[in-house]
Protein backbone atom coordinates (compact mmCIF):
# COMPACT_ATOMS: atom_id res chain seq x y z
CA UNK A 1 0.00 0.00 0.00
CA UNK A 2 1.15 3.03 -0.73
CA UNK A 3 -0.08 6.97 -0.49
CA UNK A 4 0.00 9.35 -3.15
CA UNK A 5 1.09 12.51 -0.98
CA UNK A 6 2.17 12.84 2.36
CA UNK A 7 2.35 15.48 5.17
CA UNK A 8 3.01 18.53 3.29
CA UNK A 9 -0.30 18.42 1.15
CA UNK A 10 -1.92 18.74 4.68
CA UNK A 11 -0.03 22.10 5.44
CA UNK A 12 -2.92 24.25 3.98
CA UNK A 13 -6.00 22.61 5.68
CA UNK A 14 -4.25 22.90 9.14
CA UNK A 15 -2.81 26.25 8.12
CA UNK A 16 -6.76 27.52 8.10
CA UNK A 17 -7.09 26.43 11.74
CA UNK A 18 -3.35 26.60 13.29
CA UNK A 19 -1.48 30.46 13.72
CA UNK A 20 1.97 28.51 12.95
CA UNK A 21 3.28 26.12 10.04
CA UNK A 22 2.53 22.58 11.71
CA UNK A 23 4.33 20.92 8.57
CA UNK A 24 7.29 21.17 10.89
CA UNK A 25 5.87 19.65 13.85
CA UNK A 26 7.35 16.55 15.22
CA UNK A 27 4.58 13.99 16.12
CA UNK A 28 4.97 11.22 17.73
CA UNK A 29 3.32 8.10 16.71
CA UNK A 30 0.96 6.05 19.40
CA UNK A 31 1.19 2.38 17.82
CA UNK A 32 5.48 2.22 17.65
CA UNK A 33 6.75 5.83 18.95
CA UNK A 34 8.34 6.81 15.87
CA UNK A 35 8.58 10.68 15.88
CA UNK A 36 8.16 12.34 12.49
CA UNK A 37 7.48 15.71 10.92
CA UNK A 38 4.19 16.01 10.03
CA UNK A 39 5.39 16.75 6.45
CA UNK A 40 6.34 13.22 6.37
CA UNK A 41 3.08 11.28 6.96
CA UNK A 42 1.96 9.12 4.14
CA UNK A 43 -1.67 11.09 3.44
CA UNK A 44 -4.57 9.05 1.83
CA UNK A 45 -7.49 11.53 0.35
CA UNK A 46 -8.99 13.10 -1.19
CA UNK A 47 -9.98 15.78 0.61
CA UNK A 48 -12.34 16.84 2.34
CA UNK A 49 -11.39 13.41 4.33
CA UNK A 50 -7.65 13.15 4.82
CA UNK A 51 -6.19 10.12 6.73
CA UNK A 52 -2.42 10.39 7.85
CA UNK A 53 -0.40 7.41 8.77
CA UNK A 54 2.97 6.73 10.14
CA UNK A 55 5.59 6.43 7.86
CA UNK A 56 6.90 3.49 10.04
CA UNK A 57 3.80 1.33 10.81
CA UNK A 58 1.38 2.59 8.83
CA UNK A 59 -0.61 2.94 11.83
CA UNK A 60 -3.37 6.06 12.31
CA UNK A 61 -2.25 9.07 13.35
CA UNK A 62 -4.10 11.91 12.34
CA UNK A 63 -7.11 12.71 10.97
CA UNK A 64 -8.47 16.11 9.20
CA UNK A 65 -12.36 16.32 7.95
CA UNK A 66 -13.33 19.46 6.76
CA UNK A 67 -17.46 20.57 7.09
CA UNK A 68 -18.58 23.70 5.61
CA UNK A 69 -17.85 26.22 8.69
CA UNK A 70 -15.83 23.38 10.36
CA UNK A 71 -13.16 21.11 10.82
CA UNK A 72 -12.95 17.19 12.67
CA UNK A 73 -9.28 17.57 13.56
CA UNK A 74 -8.63 13.43 15.53
CA UNK A 75 -5.10 13.44 16.98
CA UNK A 76 -6.25 10.14 19.13
CA UNK A 77 -3.27 8.59 17.09
CA UNK A 78 -0.61 10.38 18.16
CA UNK A 79 1.07 10.50 21.83
CA UNK A 80 2.32 13.84 21.14
CA UNK A 81 2.35 17.02 18.98
CA UNK A 82 5.77 18.79 19.46
CA UNK A 83 5.14 22.22 17.76
CA UNK A 84 7.88 24.65 16.92
CA UNK A 85 7.42 28.37 17.51
CA UNK A 86 9.20 31.49 16.34
CA UNK A 87 11.55 32.30 18.69
CA UNK A 88 11.07 35.30 21.11
CA UNK A 89 12.04 38.52 19.48
CA UNK B 1 -1.52 36.32 12.67
CA UNK B 2 -4.81 35.86 9.91
CA UNK B 3 -5.17 32.05 9.14
CA UNK B 4 -4.94 31.18 5.94
CA UNK B 5 -7.82 32.03 3.46
CA UNK B 6 -8.71 31.22 -0.69
CA UNK B 7 -8.06 34.40 -2.94
CA UNK B 8 -8.31 34.67 -6.22
CA UNK B 9 -5.40 34.23 -9.06
CA UNK B 10 -5.52 35.36 -12.45
CA UNK B 11 -3.48 33.51 -15.41
CA UNK B 12 -0.99 36.27 -16.74
CA UNK B 13 0.62 34.05 -18.86
CA UNK B 14 1.51 30.56 -19.73
CA UNK B 15 4.01 28.24 -21.26
CA UNK B 16 4.73 24.66 -22.14
CA UNK B 17 7.71 23.31 -20.31
CA UNK B 18 7.62 19.76 -22.32
CA UNK B 19 4.62 18.46 -24.37
CA UNK B 20 3.11 17.44 -21.41
CA UNK B 21 3.84 20.09 -18.89
CA UNK B 22 2.95 23.52 -18.67
CA UNK B 23 3.90 26.70 -16.58
CA UNK B 24 0.91 29.22 -15.04
CA UNK B 25 2.54 32.54 -14.43
CA UNK B 26 -0.37 33.78 -12.04
CA UNK B 27 -1.60 37.60 -10.58
CA UNK B 28 -2.16 37.06 -6.91
CA UNK B 29 -3.05 40.28 -5.60
CA UNK B 30 -2.07 40.71 -1.84
CA UNK B 31 0.30 37.90 -2.09
CA UNK B 32 2.78 37.74 0.85
CA UNK B 33 5.41 35.98 -0.93
CA UNK B 34 7.08 32.99 -0.44
CA UNK B 35 9.98 30.85 0.33
CA UNK B 36 11.43 28.48 -1.91
CA UNK B 37 10.03 24.73 -0.99
CA UNK B 38 6.75 26.13 -0.42
CA UNK B 39 3.32 25.11 -2.12
CA UNK B 40 0.02 26.41 -2.71
CA UNK B 41 -3.60 24.67 -3.14
CA UNK B 42 -5.64 24.94 -6.01
CA UNK B 43 -9.09 24.57 -6.20
CA UNK B 44 -11.51 24.63 -8.88
CA UNK B 45 -15.54 25.44 -8.54
CA UNK B 46 -17.39 23.30 -11.24
CA UNK B 47 -20.56 25.19 -12.51
CA UNK B 48 -22.84 22.55 -10.53
CA UNK B 49 -20.83 23.73 -7.65
CA UNK B 50 -18.33 20.06 -7.24
CA UNK B 51 -14.92 21.45 -6.25
CA UNK B 52 -11.52 19.35 -6.59
CA UNK B 53 -8.83 20.49 -4.52
CA UNK B 54 -4.99 19.90 -5.17
CA UNK B 55 -1.48 21.22 -3.79
CA UNK B 56 1.48 22.28 -6.20
CA UNK B 57 4.66 23.17 -5.55
CA UNK B 58 6.06 26.87 -5.94
CA UNK B 59 8.43 27.01 -9.14
CA UNK B 60 9.16 30.70 -8.89
CA UNK B 61 11.69 32.39 -6.14
CA UNK B 62 9.77 35.23 -4.92
CA UNK B 63 10.45 38.70 -5.59
CA UNK B 64 8.82 42.11 -4.64
CA UNK B 65 5.92 42.63 -7.09
CA UNK B 66 6.49 39.46 -8.73
CA UNK B 67 3.82 36.56 -9.24
CA UNK B 68 3.46 32.89 -8.37
CA UNK B 69 4.67 30.13 -11.08
CA UNK B 70 3.23 26.64 -10.78
CA UNK B 71 4.37 23.73 -13.24
CA UNK B 72 1.60 21.43 -14.12
CA UNK B 73 2.57 18.01 -15.52
CA UNK B 74 -0.53 16.13 -17.07
CA UNK B 75 -1.63 13.08 -15.48
CA UNK B 76 -3.81 11.07 -17.57
CA UNK B 77 -6.90 10.75 -16.19
CA UNK B 78 -5.86 13.51 -13.76
CA UNK B 79 -9.34 15.86 -13.33
CA UNK B 80 -7.11 19.00 -11.67
CA UNK B 81 -3.54 18.43 -13.67
CA UNK B 82 -5.49 18.40 -17.38
CA UNK B 83 -7.64 21.18 -16.53
CA UNK B 84 -4.60 23.31 -15.71
CA UNK B 85 -2.63 21.89 -18.42
CA UNK B 86 -4.81 22.08 -21.51
CA UNK B 87 -8.12 23.80 -20.82
CA UNK B 88 -6.82 26.69 -18.39
CA UNK B 89 -6.44 30.14 -20.54
CA UNK B 90 -4.85 33.80 -20.04
CA UNK B 91 -7.07 35.85 -18.05
CA UNK B 92 -8.92 32.87 -16.27
CA UNK B 93 -9.21 32.64 -12.63
CA UNK B 94 -8.68 29.75 -10.14
CA UNK B 95 -8.53 29.77 -6.41
CA UNK B 96 -5.28 29.69 -4.50
CA UNK B 97 -4.40 29.16 -0.73
CA UNK B 98 -0.72 29.54 0.32
CA UNK B 99 1.89 29.67 1.02
CA UNK B 100 1.90 26.87 2.49
CA UNK B 101 4.96 24.94 4.29
CA UNK B 102 7.48 25.53 6.40
CA UNK B 103 9.38 22.16 6.82
CA UNK B 104 10.36 21.22 2.56
CA UNK B 105 11.57 24.65 2.63
CA UNK B 106 15.05 26.16 1.79
CA UNK B 107 16.19 29.96 3.36
CA UNK B 108 18.97 31.93 1.21
CA UNK B 109 20.28 32.41 4.69
CA UNK B 110 21.22 28.71 5.95
CA UNK B 111 24.91 28.11 4.53
CA UNK B 112 24.77 23.94 4.91
CA UNK B 113 25.57 22.42 1.60
CA UNK B 114 22.31 21.53 -0.37
CA UNK B 115 21.82 18.29 -1.82
CA UNK B 116 18.58 18.10 -4.47
CA UNK B 117 17.60 14.81 -5.95
CA UNK B 118 14.38 14.98 -7.87
CA UNK B 119 11.96 12.55 -9.26
CA UNK B 120 10.52 13.99 -12.37
CA UNK B 121 8.38 17.10 -12.34
CA UNK B 122 9.13 16.67 -8.27
CA UNK B 123 11.95 18.88 -9.58
CA UNK B 124 9.79 21.41 -9.21
CA UNK B 125 10.09 23.34 -5.90
CA UNK B 126 14.07 22.25 -6.02
CA UNK B 127 13.60 24.77 -9.19
CA UNK B 128 12.67 27.69 -6.96
CA UNK B 129 15.34 26.26 -4.51
CA UNK B 130 17.89 27.03 -7.12
CA UNK B 131 15.95 30.53 -8.32
CA UNK B 132 16.19 31.31 -5.04
CA UNK B 133 20.02 30.74 -4.31
CA UNK B 134 20.34 32.27 -8.44
CA UNK B 135 18.74 35.33 -7.15
CA UNK B 136 20.51 36.33 -4.21
CA UNK B 137 23.84 35.55 -5.59
CA UNK B 138 24.15 32.34 -3.06
CA UNK B 139 27.33 30.87 -2.60
CA UNK B 140 26.45 27.46 -0.73
CA UNK B 141 27.34 24.39 -2.47
CA UNK B 142 24.57 22.74 -4.42
CA UNK B 143 24.07 19.84 -6.86
CA UNK B 144 20.79 18.71 -8.30
CA UNK B 145 20.52 15.04 -9.09
CA UNK B 146 17.47 15.01 -11.47
CA UNK B 147 16.08 11.14 -12.75
CA UNK B 148 14.08 11.42 -15.45
CA UNK B 149 12.50 9.48 -18.02
CA UNK B 150 13.90 11.13 -21.73
CA UNK B 151 15.96 14.47 -22.32
CA UNK B 152 12.84 15.38 -23.87
CA UNK B 153 11.04 15.06 -20.54
CA UNK B 154 13.61 17.00 -18.63
CA UNK B 155 11.65 20.46 -17.05
CA UNK B 156 13.68 23.84 -17.35
CA UNK B 157 16.32 22.49 -19.56
CA UNK B 158 17.45 25.73 -21.03
CA UNK B 159 17.38 27.45 -17.84
CA UNK B 160 19.30 24.87 -16.10
CA UNK B 161 21.75 25.33 -18.38
CA UNK B 162 22.36 28.28 -18.26
CA UNK B 163 22.33 28.46 -13.65
CA UNK B 164 25.04 25.59 -13.90
CA UNK B 165 27.24 27.89 -15.87
CA UNK B 166 26.53 31.85 -14.14
CA UNK B 167 25.71 30.62 -10.82
CA UNK B 168 29.26 29.36 -8.72
CA UNK B 169 28.89 26.06 -6.70
CA UNK B 170 25.24 24.63 -8.93
CA UNK B 171 26.37 21.40 -10.46
CA UNK B 172 23.42 19.09 -12.15
CA UNK B 173 23.30 15.50 -12.97
CA UNK B 174 20.77 13.92 -14.89
CA UNK B 175 19.73 10.19 -14.63
CA UNK B 176 17.50 8.64 -17.62
CA UNK B 177 15.55 6.05 -16.66
CA UNK B 178 13.85 5.12 -20.22
CA UNK B 179 16.16 6.71 -23.09
CA UNK B 180 19.54 8.39 -22.78
CA UNK B 181 21.01 11.31 -24.84
CA UNK B 182 23.21 9.86 -27.70
CA UNK B 183 26.88 8.99 -26.24
CA UNK B 184 25.67 9.35 -22.49
CA UNK B 185 27.92 7.23 -20.32
CA UNK B 186 25.43 5.15 -18.55
CA UNK B 187 22.89 3.42 -19.83
CA UNK B 188 19.23 4.33 -18.66
CA UNK B 189 18.02 3.07 -15.28
CA UNK B 190 16.26 4.05 -12.38
CA UNK B 191 18.84 5.86 -9.38
CA UNK B 192 20.64 3.66 -7.65
CA UNK B 193 23.47 3.79 -4.66
CA UNK B 194 26.38 4.47 -7.27
CA UNK B 195 25.07 7.35 -8.69
CA UNK B 196 23.61 8.84 -5.16
CA UNK B 197 27.05 8.06 -3.83
CA UNK B 198 29.48 9.43 -6.76
CA UNK B 199 27.38 12.83 -7.69
CA UNK B 200 25.57 13.36 -3.96
CA UNK B 201 27.87 15.33 -1.16
CA UNK B 202 29.58 12.54 1.00
CA UNK B 203 27.46 12.58 4.51
CA UNK B 204 30.70 14.60 6.15
CA UNK B 205 29.88 17.10 4.68
CA UNK B 206 25.99 17.17 6.23
CA UNK B 207 23.93 18.38 3.65
CA UNK B 208 20.84 19.24 3.92
CA UNK B 209 19.09 16.98 1.43
CA UNK B 210 15.62 17.45 -0.35
CA UNK B 211 14.10 14.71 -2.21
CA UNK B 212 10.92 15.13 -4.09
CA UNK B 213 9.02 12.93 -6.35
CA UNK B 214 6.59 9.72 -6.88
CA UNK B 215 6.30 7.94 -3.27
CA UNK B 216 8.58 4.93 -4.51
CA UNK B 217 11.24 7.49 -5.82
CA UNK B 218 11.59 9.32 -2.84
CA UNK B 219 11.33 6.27 -0.55
CA UNK B 220 14.04 4.65 -2.67
CA UNK B 221 16.41 7.47 -2.40
CA UNK B 222 15.58 8.74 1.09
CA UNK B 223 16.69 4.37 2.03
CA UNK B 224 20.33 5.04 0.02
CA UNK B 225 20.87 7.76 1.60
CA UNK B 226 20.27 6.66 4.96
CA UNK B 227 22.35 3.48 3.60
CA UNK B 228 25.14 5.87 2.52
CA UNK B 229 25.39 7.21 6.07
CA UNK B 230 23.06 10.73 5.87
CA UNK B 231 21.68 11.82 8.95
CA UNK B 232 17.53 10.97 8.10
CA UNK B 233 16.76 13.63 10.41
CA UNK B 234 18.75 16.53 7.21
CA UNK B 235 16.64 14.47 4.68
CA UNK B 236 13.87 16.31 3.78
CA UNK B 237 11.28 14.39 1.95
CA UNK B 238 8.37 15.96 -0.44
CA UNK B 239 5.85 12.94 -2.74
CA UNK B 240 4.35 14.85 -4.81
CA UNK B 241 0.46 15.50 -4.50
CA UNK B 242 -2.13 17.41 -6.94
CA UNK B 243 -0.55 14.96 -9.83
CA UNK B 244 -4.62 14.02 -10.37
Amino acid sequence: MSSEVDGNALGGDLAEIFAVDLTGAAVTCGGCKTVSAVAALLVWGPAPGLVARCPECEDVVLRLVRAPGQAWLDLRGAVSVRIPLPAPE
Amino acid sequence: MARLTWRAATVAEARWETASARTLVLDVPGWPGHLAGQHVDVRLTAPDGYQAQRSYSIASSWREGGRVELTVQRVEDGEVSSYLADVLETSQQVELRGPVGGWFVWRPASTAPVLLVAGGSGVVPLMAMIRARGDVRGRQPFRLIYSVRTPEDVLYADELRRHVRDDPGLDVHFVYTRKAPEGWREPPGRIGVATLNSHGWPPDFAPDVYVCGPTAFVETAADILVALGHDSRKIRTERFGGTA
